[in-house]
């Protein structure tokens, strides 16, 4: 148990549970569908999971300063829109330019949000419940009821989604899955090494003690939601890619996904804490589940918003209910240790006096 | 002569409150609105646009009750498709309309009760329970009507949303009104209303001071869901037909209604005169925008705006008042520093 509890955080534990989770989900699905797990199929939830497990990664980072955002929706659908339009218009623009018109124009969008929360202290789900409805009626003024589709769209970003960097057998590592396994790791790294990762730690675990030792917090929210409307406008490129046909009600539901995925993977809105690791983790079950469910005849499509719901309420229970109790039983065992070393270390004071 | 006064001076101060910025606000609405159109202010025009959001006023009560409880309910419009939902199933599958209807409020009831235990009693974050419900009770009433879109229903539950039954007022406005006295009674002039408002202020003082906060909590939620229900059977009456997205996307204007209103999302603050007036702005700064052929969406965005704004300003406003109260303070403290300078040097002096 000692040793249990020196190696491994609570948070940990629920990241390995989540493993098994999805392998267990694996399982079960193969027996259920002939056929099920193949390399095809790796390939699609690969395909499928990016855009929510990057938005999740920009949610992770508002979560954990115990804000929501709940318009990463309506910026993806703009963004992807809005670049579908330029290129479309000015089909030379080179891929470098368009990440960067997306990435550009979401964090324009998520600039918006930050100064209202941090700044106008108005809370982020007002701000964001808002901007959701704004920024898709931006897009709906703006895009004048054209849709954009596949046929006006250059040719290098349709092929986009099966480019594959490299394969192993049949399975693919997808360029699209590279970019996400990147953000994915620059975002773990920067949460666990950078101060501006500690600090958004220490804000959502303590707001007065991080006011009070003098973390500039507000600046680091509004930077926490210009990141997560960033994420979103490259999540949007990445939904033009893949979809291709863009039309005023693009990514509709996305910012439930991405909420579901982060309280699934254990980043918690109250207490400071979780890791990006842990909502990709989590994006990927509800991934699983939505492509799985979809393909097993029990049980209709229509299930599918039910069954999410349901996930996020049980997920956010169980943080609540045995989470809360593993900390307790871990910072108990903490006190425990930290006591006997320090009469260890007495006693060999004593020997050496 | 004095007495006059008086009452300018008590007018002047409510004109300064949050409510009197709002009438400001209604009456330019109304001078506006009846430029653009000459008899807007007729009865059958106002009663009309309060038919056409009617559901949305009446859970807007609930949630004013909720959110100065300092809590929220976000599925409140999911609850009320579901409810609808769950009774244009009943009703298709040949069941006797009015056992659907119960069927339908016993739907309420039960959803109502269900955040209820999870706020309540277990302690969870309403935002983060209801958010998570908002999704779950929307799939669910696609479970049960999947695509399709059921309609024909007995022509007296049709023509309730619209036939008028007192006078020129249908039966949906009726109960609105009723509902809005009854709740103005209990928030204001109840013990229940007093325990509301104690929870919302400081929930651990409550409790301290022998106020079941869980009791107060589940009552409000099983409230809120109960109303639901019934504004969701109240647009289908209106609407004459059932789909799975019925009210889809209305928490964006009842919780504009309840915070423009005057109550502050932080709980413990409001009044339910407050949000009728915000409900009154509303309604009419959409038909407004009807009249100048603004589209849908456009009204959403603004409608979102203003729900930013209605946060926003008080927040600017105290952030103002509290820099000039800092300047004053700093002035006064400047021309009282060649006298404070005196008495310290003739207390060094009297040291030495």
């Amino acid at each position: 148990m000692k040793f249990l509890i020196r190696r491994f955080q609570p948070e940990q534990i629920r990241e390995l549970f989540l493993a098994v989770l999805i392998v267990l989900v694996v399982v079960f699905f193969s027996s259920q569908i002939p056929g099920y797990f193949n390399a095809r199929f790796v390939n699609r939830i690969s395909t499928s999971v990016v855009v929510v497990a990057i938005l999740a990664v920009g949610q992770t980072l508002v979560f954990l300063t115990r804000n929501f955002d709940l318009s990463t929706g309506s910026i993806v659908g703009f963004t992807a829109y809005f670049l579908g339009q330029q290129l479309w218009h000015h089909p030379a623009i080179p891929p470098w330019a368009a990440v960067l018109i997306a990435i550009g124009v979401g964090t324009f969008m998520g600039s918006i949000n930050g100064l209202l929360v941090a700044y106008g202290r108005v809370p982020s789900v007002i701000v964001t419940i808002a901007t959701l409805a704004i920024y898709r009626s931006f897009l709906v003024e703006y895009s004048d009821a054209v849709p954009i589709t596949t046929n006006n769209l250059p040719d290098w970003i349709v092929n986009l989604p099966p480019l594959s960097l490299f394969s192993v057998g049949d399975v693919e590592f997808r360029v699209i899955f590279g970019i996400m396994v990147l953000v994915v790791i620059v975002f773990q790294l920067i949460l666990n090494y950078l101060p501006f990762g500690r600090r958004l730690y220490a804000i959502g675990s303590n707001p007065d003690a991080a006011q009070v030792a003098g973390f500039p917090a507000q600046r680091m929210v509004f930077t926490a939601f210009l990141l997560s409307g960033a994420l979103a406008g490259l999540a949007g490129f990445i939904f033009l890619a893949r979809f291709g046909n863009i039309s005023v009600l693009a990514g509709i539901g996305l910012e439930f996904a991405s909420i579901a995925a982060v309280v699934v993977g254990g980043v918690s809105n109250m207490g400071g804490s979780g890791t990006v690791f842990g909502a990709f983790l989590g994006a990927l079950l509800i991934d699983l589940l939505e492509n799985s469910l979809f393909r097993w005849q029990a049980i209709s499509e229509f299930w599918r918003d039910a069954i999410l719901g349901m996930l996020i309420l049980l997920a956010v229970a169980i943080d609540f209910v045995v989470i809360g109790r593993l900390r307790k039983v871990w910072a108990r065992a903490e006190l425990e240790m930290s006591v006997e070393e320090a009469q260890e270390e007495s006693e060999v004071a004593a020997h050496a006096g | 002569m004095p007495a006059n006064t008086n009452i300018l001076q008590s007018i002047w101060e409510r004109m300064k409150s949050w409510e009197g910025f709002l009438v400001a606000i209604l009456i330019v609405v109304f001078l506006l609105n009846s430029v653009i159109a000459p008899n807007y202010l007729s009865i059958g025009n106002q009663i009309n646009l309060f038919v056409l959001s009617i559901e949305k006023i009446i859970v807007a009560l609930t949630m004013a009750f909720l959110i100065i409880n300092g809590e929220i309910d976000l599925s409140a419009p999911s609850i009320m498709g579901l409810a609808a939902c769950v009774a244009a199933y009943f009703f298709n599958r040949g069941m006797g309309f009015g056992t659907a209807l119960l069927i339908s409020m016993s739907v309420g009831l039960i959803t109502g009760l269900f955040n209820g235990f999870w706020v309540a009693i277990v302690g969870l974050n309403s935002l983060v329970v209801t958010l998570a419900m908002l999704i779950s009770y929307r799939g669910m009433a696609r479970i049960f009507l999947e695509d399709r879109s059921i309609g024909n229903f007995p022509d007296w539950f049709n023509q309730l949303g619209q036939k008028s039954l007192v006078g020129p007022f249908p039966l949906s406005l009726i109960i609105f009104f009723g509902l809005l006295v009854l709740a103005v009674i209990i928030l204001q002039y109840t013990g229940f209303g007093r325990r509301t408002f104690a929870i919302g202020n400081n929930k651990d003082a409550a409790r301290y001071s022998g106020v079941k906060v869980a009791r107060v909590k589940l009552l409000l939620f099983i409230a809120s869901g109960l109303v639901s229900a019934l504004a969701g059977l109240l647009l289908a009456a209106r609407l004459g037909a059932v789909r799975g997205d019925l009210a889809y996307g209305y928490e964006l204007e009842i919780v504009t209604m309840v915070l423009l209103g005057g109550v502050s999302i932080f709980g413990g603050s409001g009044s339910l005169y407050g949000v009728f007036l915000s409900i009154l702005i509303i309604l009419n700064i959409k038909n407004g925008m009807s009249l100048a052929n603004f589209s849908g969406h456009f009204q959403t965005g603004v409608i979102g705006l203003l729900l930013i704004l209605s946060v926003l300003l008080p927040n600017l406003v105290s952030d103002f008042q509290e820099a000039m109260q800092r300047r004053r303070r700093k002035r006064e403290a400047r021309r009282e520093l060649p006298g404070t300078a005196a008495v310290a040097k003739s207390d060094a002096s009297g040291d030495s």
